[in-house]
């Protein structure tokens, strides 16, 4: 069974706006051959404002493209036309308290009909969108379409080229052996031969923590140092060494939110820093790279050594201190 | 009402006796059967009758003819890898576009190394064409893994026949029985089936035991070396209360194989005509005629299968379904694909798969539940309007597709 939030089942068993709407101005008919979904989004589109003044839908799919239409319905309706062609499919994914990844295709069903209906409603044609195909990394919801148009877009042609271009295998590693596969295609396509990087342990953790440096220069107010670790540290106060973990926090944290996650310094205690990760951050698989990209970055910064603690909550860090 | 469990096709829930037989073997009984002391002695018993109880169930000749395996995975792959290295001069493998993926997955993976694989079709209700099978056997063929009743459908293959005609070509064949072993009456001893797999957890033993079936004579290379362990053809200590599980499993199936095809069938029977009575645009996939007493696999045509199951699963009802999104591809069932059943009635189909323990009142639940969700998953339909398909009213729904 899969795992969906409680708001995805609650819109499955009690669709908003099911059916077409009465003399609706804009229809929208989408499908998904590869995954055999379907959706007909139907608006009532008011001529001189325009204000979507109701919306109902006809799906046939599965349990999460049926709640993802109903999220939809619910929040375009009071919305102009041009307001609600800035929902994106993670919008209706968040409205829904997330999707599995798997399921993420049935919330770009929901935006493109919204965009069909809204062509239909102007008289243009319809623009043909991200062909979707098998998923290949789970851990980000990766398809196989977008791996092959990113490798033959930028040449690449290692596993990592491609978890640091699309992400793809950058969690837990399962599909590396289908983004070889991959690989082994599109290189013959363009007349070479797929050879792997030779294996070993470490490689990976070193190159997964340049990947996650960022530059030192933006931190407010500080000068770039030449040479910051091996400059002779100068003793903080204790506020202004907050401040300057804080500085660091918030110069990481678009990253951060970028992918739905986000950090929160609790406390400082010595060189221990603790803080509380959020969002998608929480049960993502790299979040230790996370916090040790964080780690990296405060002692470069403070120079001296720091340790990153996650905690899940202030309460566990009362805990900590009895 | 009791939650109604319809599927014992994808596992069934494990026989009382069994678990009674097995968990002395946790406590007491604990010793490795290979021991020289007391400990040890007892179990080595235990398994040899274990091994006869399933001699007994597959109709083999010998008892040295059973491997204890893990899983039915196991046994299919050590079938399969066993035949290519046993044959190393031979590259080409027959199977069939509906195996199970135990099978599918490896033979694809074969054919990236070089093997050519041959996939029989089947028609529309799911039937092999013996005369193209015939005509691809060669000294080439280095095994035919043909499964003995789809676990989709339940549509028996003629595994027996093909065997035969295998045989006489000189060619080995493995059968993939998970679905059929304990719910049809099987002599395996009077057939020509050199290799066939079974698994426990489909006929009511725990998950993590399996049965390769290896007729003796057979050239065989093992999967795992380095133990003496089943005669040196699967090494690995013994999970001996599994293995004691499943061979009180088979001495109840063989019990309770009367029941399968008579009691079960007619519930499976009832259950089907009573939900094709009361829901248009609904009919069996497969061979009705030729397959598992317990299966019935029905599709809803222009509602998706998922939306079926969560919604029984509200009423208390579990079932699969071959649609797309109960899988996580985005492929709907390859086995509904191969029998050309259209995207709109493959994405619903729904099985049910029926067991010693399915009682009519259950059955009665099933049948008063079901028109209901379809009828309501059909309103929420883009291709239905009114009381039928939305083309025939004239209203033809006809998406973009991206």
């Amino acid at each position: 069974m899969w795992d969906y939030s409680e708001k995805v089942k609650e819109h499955f068993y009690n669709p908003r706006n099911a059916g077409a709407v009465d003399s609706s101005n804009a229809t929208g008919d989408v499908g998904s051959l590869s995954c055999g979904d379907a959706l007909r989004l139907t608006l009532k589109v008011d001529v001189k404002t325009d204000i979507i003044l109701d919306a109902g839908f006809q799906t046939f799919g599965c349990g999460s493209a049926i709640a993802s239409s109903s999220a939809l319905t619910e929040m375009v309706k009071g919305l102009t036309l041009d307001e609600a062609l800035k929902i994106s499919n993670q919008d209706i994914a968040d409205y829904l308290d997330g999707l599995p990844p798997e399921k993420m295709h049935c919330s770009v069903m929901g935006r493109e009909a919204l965009r069909a209906a809204v062509a239909d409603f102007r008289g243009e044609a319809p623009e043909a969108d991200h062909e979707e195909g098998a998923l290949v990394c789970k851990c980000f919801a990766v398809d196989e379409v977008m791996v092959r148009d990113t490798i033959r877009a930028n040449g690449l042609s290692s596993v990592e080229d491609v978890t640091n271009y699309t992400k793809a295998g950058g969690g837990c590693s399962s599909c590396h052996e289908g983004i070889e596969r991959i690989l082994v295609e599109e290189l013959a396509a363009r007349g070479e031969a797929f050879v792997a990087a030779p294996t070993r342990a470490r490689v990976g953790k070193k190159a997964q923590l340049v990947v996650l440096e960022m530059p030192v220069a933006e931190v407010a107010g500080t000068e770039p140092s030449a040479a910051p670790m091996a400059a002779a540290p100068v003793k903080l106060g204790t506020l202004q060494r907050i401040r300057r973990i804080e500085a660091v926090l918030d110069a990481i944290r678009p990253n951060l939110q970028r992918d739905h996650g986000d950090v929160e310094l609790l406390d400082v205690d010595g060189k221990n820093v603790y803080v509380k990760l959020s969002g998608a951050c929480t049960g993502c698989q790299l979040a230790s790279m996370t916090l040790g990209g964080i780690q990296q970055r405060l002692m470069e910064e403070l120079g001296e050594f720091i340790k990153v603690v996650p905690l899940n909550s202030a309460e566990q860090l009362k805990a900590m201190e009895v | 009402m009791k939650a109604v469990y319809l599927d014992n096709n994808a596992t069934t829930r494990v026989d009382d006796e069994v678990v009674q037989a097995m968990l002395p073997y946790f406590t007491e009984q604990f010793g490795n059967p290979s021991s020289m002391h007391s400990f040890g002695n007892q179990v080595g018993l235990a398994l040899k009758k274990a091994r006869q109880s399933i001699q007994k169930l597959i109709g083999a000749e010998h008892d040295s003819e059973i491997i204890f395996t893990s899983c039915g995975t196991e046994s299919d792959t050590t079938a399969i890898l066993s035949a290519i290295r046993a044959q190393p001069e031979r590259k080409t493998i027959i199977t069939t576009t509906v195996e199970h993926p135990a099978v599918l997955g490896l033979c694809d993976h074969l054919a990236s190394e070089g093997y050519t694989v041959h996939k029989l079709k089947v028609d529309k209700c799911g039937r092999l064409n013996l005369d193209e099978y015939a005509s691809l056997l060669s000294d080439d063929v280095v095994i035919v893994s043909v499964m003995w009743a789809n676990n989709e459908t339940g549509t028996f293959f003629p595994v027996e026949q093909m065997a035969l005609m295998a045989d006489e070509a000189g060619v080995m064949f493995h059968t993939d029985a998970v679905q059929a072993v304990g719910k049809i009456a099987l002599d395996l001893q009077h057939s020509s089936i050199h290799m066939l797999s079974l698994s426990g957890h489909k006929l009511h033993a725990p998950k993590g035991i399996g049965v390769l079936y290896l007729r003796r004579g057979t050239r065989f290379r093992p999967l795992l070396r380095g133990g003496h362990q089943e005669r040196g053809r699967r090494a690995g200590t013994e999970n001996t209360a599994s293995i004691v599980g499943l061979g009180v499993a088979a001495e109840r199936a063989l019990q309770f194989m009367a029941h399968e095809n008579t009691h079960v069938r007619r519930l499976r029977d009832k259950l089907e005509a009573a939900v094709l009575a009361a829901v248009p645009y609904a009919f069996v996939t497969g061979d009705p005629g030729n397959r598992l007493p317990n299966t019935s696999n029905i599709a809803f045509e222009y509602i998706e299968g998922e939306a079926i199951l969560l919604l029984l699963n509200k009423v208390g009802i579990a079932a699969s379904s071959g649609s797309a999104c109960t899988s996580g591809s985005l492929e709907p069932s390859h086995v509904m694909r191969a029998m050309d059943i259209p995207y709109t009635a493959a994405h619903g189909t729904v099985r049910f798969s029926l067991s010693r323990y399915t009682t009519d009142a259950e059955i009665d639940h099933v049948i008063r539940e079901v028109p209901g969700i379809v009828a309501k998953l059909r309103k929420l339909s883009p291709y239905w309007s009114g009381n039928g398909p939305a083309a025939e009213n004239d209203q033809g729904f006809a998406p973009v597709y991206a």
